[in-house]
């Protein structure tokens, strides 16, 4: 048997995506998920919305996921090239949505970003959402209503039009709460982003 | 030869901010959002083209989620009841790497599945199958600094869904991934090598044919327990990313 001509070795394919399912209950949810800080943190914001599909109905079989920086704009990683931040911020939270389509976080506002392109980013919470009828995770970012400067200047919302760009800030609630309903089709579509 | 490009995201203008460039996928590996044969695409998938997102901090950071959230067993689905749940016993191994097959150590790998008559441990799924007292069917670990993983668990049934009529979902394990990057976040499944239900199964043909296989595990003799349990390899591959242009620095 000959065996096949020498070929440099290719880089290995990327695993494709799959759907998470409508049973990821079983494993993913924690139960501290929700809490990117422990209840009672000074200063703690509960960002809740619900997730709704193209009929507007409610999906009550979403995983909601946030990432973001601490409050002074640091990440506890490696990666970034500032020096890693305030040890113990976890930065993630996890929230399966409940029957009536609804998530919530608990969390603290992070600061302001230097931007890869110069400037700087306004505040803003990465968020991915994972469902049933999603063949891969869609991502999209919380923006802060109370930073109206902030937010005019940062490049990422810059690119949008104004109607688009209003579906990426959260709307204030009672009490300091925020509000952010994630539209997967539709009319009020969230942006969602390719990374 | 044309001079090498600094990397959009670590160029002069951002003042000293160097971060990792990930590849992007163009468009090769990952499925369509929209593919109506997947009946639930229909009122999920945006409608909208997505707006590309440049990679800044907060997209080549990640949580970095550690020990305190795998316990001991955790990585052996058959050990979490006073008895042995039914089914083929198999451990399932590999090695979770970037794009340019560089190890990702550490990193936090979560698997769900259904029991091996094809039922998950779950109020929404009404397959009139039995449930196993001995199967939750939930398992996590990290990595090693190799990125190897591995798992003990009993091989999940086929099991039926309403996609379509006589609609069956091949066998498969989820498999939740984090990476060390926002950007590297990975949900997807394993299958088993020559199951007869690809060729119906929407979600498998959703991904573009020539990275189909990827998503299948090969059997592995080598990593099989004797008396005890088949051996199923499968390594997953995340996004890689170029080299930091550190090395472009003492050109300039």
């Amino acid at each position: 048997m000959t065996a096949p001509p020498a070929r440099s070795p290719a880089p290995p394919g990327l695993t494709p995506s799959q759907t998470v399912g409508p049973f990821f209950a079983i494993g993913l949810p924690w139960p501290d998920g929700p809490l990117v800080v422990p209840a009672g943190t000074p200063g703690a914001i509960r960002i809740s919305g619900r997730v709704l599909d193209g009929a507007g109905e409610p999906v009550p079989d979403a995983l909601v996921e946030t990432w973001q920086a601490d409050p002074d704009g640091r990440f506890a990683h490696p990666d970034d090239p500032r020096g890693a931040g305030e040890t113990g911020f976890r930065g993630f939270g996890r929230c399966p949505t409940d029957p009536q389509g609804r998530w919530a976080v608990l969390t603290v506002k992070p600061g302001p970003l230097p931007a890869p392109g110069g400037g700087i980013q306004a505040p803003h919470v990465d968020v991915s959402v994972f469902a049933r009828g999603l063949l891969d995770r869609l991502v999209t970012r919380i923006y802060f209503p109370d930073e109206p400067e902030a937010n005019a200047a940062d490049p990422v919302l810059a690119r949008l039009g104004p109607e688009r760009r209003a579906s990426l800030v959260a709307t204030a609630g009672e009490g300091g709460t925020l509000r952010f309903d994630i539209c997967l089709q539709g009319d009020h579509e969230t942006v969602f982003f390719a990374l | 030869m044309s001079e090498p490009q600094p990397s959009t995201s670590a160029g002069p203008a951002a003042a000293g901010l160097v971060l990792p460039a990930y590849r992007r996928d163009d468009g090769r590996a990952h499925p369509p959002l929209d593919f109506p044969d997947y009946r639930s695409t229909r009122l999920r998938a945006p409608g909208r083209p997505l707006v590309l997102l440049s990679h800044g901090l907060t997209e080549v950071t990640g949580p970095l989620l550690g020990e305190g959230r795998v316990g001991e067993t955790d990585h052996d689905l058959t050990v979490h009841h006073p008895g042995q749940p039914q089914g083929e016993r198999i451990v399932v191994t590999g090695r979770v790497v970037d794009g340019d097959g560089r190890p990702v150590a550490g990193t936090l790998v979560e698997i769900w599945q259904a029991n091996a008559a094809g039922r998950y441990r779950h109020d929404g799924d009404r397959h009139p199958a039995p449930l196993d007292p001995n199967f939750t069917g939930l398992g996590r670990c990290l990595s090693d600094a190799a990125g190897r993983y591995r798992f003990v668990t009993v091989k999940p049934g086929a099991y039926p869904w309403k996609n379509h009529h006589n609609a069956w979902r091949p066998a498969h394990i989820h498999f939740s991934l984090f990476g060390r990057a926002f950007t590297q976040r990975l949900v997807t499944q394993m299958y088993f090598p020559g199951d007869p239900l690809f060729a119906y199964d929407p979600i498998f043909n959703s991904v573009p044919d020539h990275a189909r296989q990827r998503m299948v595990a090969r059997f592995d003799l080598d990593t099989t327990v004797p008396e005890l349990a088949l051996g199923y390899r499968w390594d997953i591959v995340l996004r890689g990313r170029d080299a930091t242009p550190l090395d472009q620095e003492d050109d300039q």
